[in-house]
């Protein structure tokens, strides 16, 4: 029970880590390789907030968001839809937007050093236990935890119910078919990507109550973002998640029962098993 | 223009050339590579940079070097090396043959080091590390004679630990019950293979031990196993995130130990204030003479000029091994990189962190193992040999 709790709260980070890519990536086809980043900005931003104006994390996800939003925005109006229009294939997009959005990265590395400094960024907060049966777990996990519940829930619920989330899924299916049927698809792709952004930045707020930051710390959540959303399937919110909760519980479970040293080697050979058995991940898509 | 306007201001323009000539005395090109991004990032930005600017402006600001009469202003060319070995060695190549530095400080941190070494030692730059930590010193010492350590060795810095608890145990304070834990990399492996039997000659029992690896976002299964285990001291051979993450977690599972030892960064200022006041009696590697007035000097001329709070432990080694390079071109009035390698090499130096002196493998014997945070200060506890030791406070609860 406690290896079940423990795991399902270490998912409830990776979802967080994650969803934002696979909105990114899945939506608007732009493997962000910058995403990490994005995530760091946001855990400065917690910190700044917390340390300057105690200003609580739960408080600036409100502020972060639509900042973030509107960030995201402007990189994809600015730097990636001159890509998005000149890309002949979706082969070719991928291969511009992961060279570009890794420049982008270093951009990224590049202010924050500058802005913030190369510092370690760590600070406490609701670092208070909690009891469920029997066992402690930290406030602020579970608080991260709830938060990814319901992001994730709320965004299920948008892509599916609401129209414009249902062009959106329209055009992770199909760019050119959507066009057809009326769908402005540039608008769109943009909606998603900067909403990518946000959730990503919130990520990065919630998990800075928790995870100690740096400046270039970054490529490390790129890199767990993208095996999860992997995993799970691109352009599915449902296998993102899945995957984020299944890895937390394996690593949880192998770090308990056999050895913490085998959480990385358990995590990857999942991520083996999955793609040599199924390719397009828990979710996705077979490509035809 | 009237003639006596004309006069004054070509009298003052004269005046001006021939302070300018007076003031723009020779320049002297140190080199300076080390992460500004990359994993250490975040370990060089605390001690390594605010160090270079902190040197440079101390040197300058009393009008430079002063060489057999010349007076020489110090210019840093700063290189980041991405924490990227390959990066470091083209970083010190470049300095040697392209910017022509006169003298190149020393890399960041012991695997950037070693790599460099080689490049160092081609182009005759003596080396004097600052935070390279290897049991290895001998037979790096041997075949580069120019490298010099100042930090300590890995083993020290174990058996440091083991002393301050079997001290503990000694006074009654402490049961005999150990849970040792490490990052599964270099560092944190070798001090754990170092720590292991050192701590069970002194009699504890190891009744927890595991690796985890780095980069591990969720350490609760870590501080959970160990604390199953009912110890009386946690042991922890980390890195910077989980010594944070580590001690999180503690505080949550109040671990309720006597001695609770983090490694790398619980020196640093951002420890204290991730942690308040349940940073009180951590244990942690390194440590310096905090009472030591040319050492609170050097905290506040730090703090001044560079807008940061130097760490603990390697900050004031980092500042004490540019003393080392400034007092032999001074005393050996040269700018010669022989005649000062062989000044260093054969003569003691009184730095900010007190007497550094040389063994037989260039290596400085006496340094800080294990310090502690009281208070808000944190205080070595433990060394090779160093004055200024306090004694070890217990642990006691996370509040």
């Amino acid at each position: 029970m406690d290896i079940l709790i423990t795991g399902l709260l270490l998912g409830g980070t990776y979802a967080l880590i994650a969803m934002g890519l696979n909105l990114q990536y899945g939506m608007s086809r732009i493997m962000n390789l910058a995403n990490g980043e994005i995530l760091v900005a946001g855990g400065f931003a917690a910190f700044w907030f917390w340390t300057a104006g105690a200003l609580s994390p739960l408080l600036t996800i409100f502020i972060l968001a639509p900042v973030a939003f509107g960030l995201n925005w402007l990189i994809y109006i600015i730097v990636l839809r001159p890509l998005v229009r000149r890309a002949k294939s979706r082969g070719q997009l991928e291969v511009d937007s992961i060279l570009t959005t890794f420049g982008l990265s270093f951009v990224a590395v590049g202010l924050m050093l500058a802005t913030f400094g190369g510092d370690y960024f760590s600070y406490s907060y609701m670092l208070t236990p909690v009891e469920i049966w029997g066992q402690t777990y930290a406030v602020n996990r579970i608080l991260a935890f709830i938060a990814a519940v319901v992001i994730c829930g709320v965004l299920y619920l948008w892509l599916n119910r609401s129209r414009a989330g249902m062009s959106i899924r329209a055009i992770a299916v199909s760019p050119d078919s959507s066009r057809l049927v009326g769908i402005d698809v540039p608008r769109l792709a943009a909606l998603a990507f900067a909403l990518g952004g946000a959730i990503t930045a919130v990520g990065g707020a919630l998990v800075s109550t928790f995870l100690t930051l740096d400046a270039s710390t970054g490529v490390i959540f790129t890199l767990k973002a993208l095996v999860i959303v992997i995993m799970g399937g691109v352009g599915d919110v449902r296998g993102t998640i899945v995957a984020a909760l299944l890895l937390g519980v394996l690593e949880t479970f192998v770090a308990r029962v056999i050895d913490p040293g085998l959480t990385l080697a358990a995590a990857y050979l999942l991520f083996i098993l999955i793609l040599l058995f199924r390719p397009q991940g828990l979710f996705g898509r077979r490509q035809s | 223009m009237n003639k006596r306007l004309f006069l004054k201001l070509s009298a003052s323009a004269a005046l001006a050339l021939a302070i300018g000539s007076t003031q723009a005395a020779e320049t002297l090109k140190i080199g300076a590579v080390a992460p500004k991004t990359g994993g250490l990032a975040g370990g060089a930005v605390v001690s390594f940079w605010p160090n270079v600017k902190l040197w440079a402006h101390d040197v300058n600001s009393r009008g430079g070097l002063d060489v057999g009469g010349t007076r020489y202003m110090v210019e840093i060319i700063e290189y980041d090396d991405q924490t990227n070995p390959g990066e470091t060695i083209k970083a010190v190549q470049r300095l040697a043959t392209q910017d022509k530095a006169d003298f190149i400080l020393a890399p960041y941190a012991t695997g950037l080091n070693i790599a460099a070494a080689p490049v160092f030692a081609r182009y005759g730059y003596p080396m004097i590390t600052h935070t390279a930590i290897s049991d290895q010193v001998e037979e790096l010492s041997s075949k580069f004679p120019n490298m010099y350590f100042t930090l300590g060795g890995a083993s020290g810095l174990a058996e440091g630990v083991a002393e301050v608890l079997a001290a503990m145990k000694a006074a009654g304070d402490i049961g005999n019950r150990v849970a040792m834990v490490n990052v599964a990399d270099a560092f944190g492996i070798e001090l754990a293979e170092r720590a292991a039997p050192a701590l069970q000659s002194a009699g504890f029992d190891i009744v927890y031990q595991t690796s985890y690896p780095l980069g591990t976002q969720d350490l609760s299964p870590v501080v959970k196993g160990a604390k199953e285990a009912n110890p009386d001291a946690f042991v922890a051979f980390s890195y910077p995130p989980d010594t944070f993450g580590l001690t999180k977690q503690a505080v949550v599972e109040d671990l309720n130990v006597k001695a609770f030892y983090t490694a790398v960064a619980t020196a640093f200022p951002a420890y204290a204030g991730a942690n308040g006041a349940a940073a009180n009696n951590v244990l942690g590697a390194g440590g310096v003479n905090a009472d030591d007035p040319s050492f609170q000097a050097y905290m506040k001329r730090h703090e001044e000029v560079t807008g940061e709070k130097p760490d603990f432990w390697a900050s004031g080694m980092v500042y004490a091994s540019f003393q080392i390079l400034e007092q032999a071109i001074e005393a050996t009035d040269s700018i010669d990189r022989k005649v000062v390698s062989e000044y260093i090499a054969k003569n003691d130096f009184d730095t900010l962190m007190g007497k550094i002196s040389w063994d037989e493998n260039n290596n400085n014997s006496a340094y800080w193992t294990v310090g502690q945070w009281q208070d808000g200060v944190f205080k070595g506890v433990a060394s090779t040999g160093r004055e200024g030791a306090v004694a070890p406070r217990l642990k006691q609860g996370w509040e």
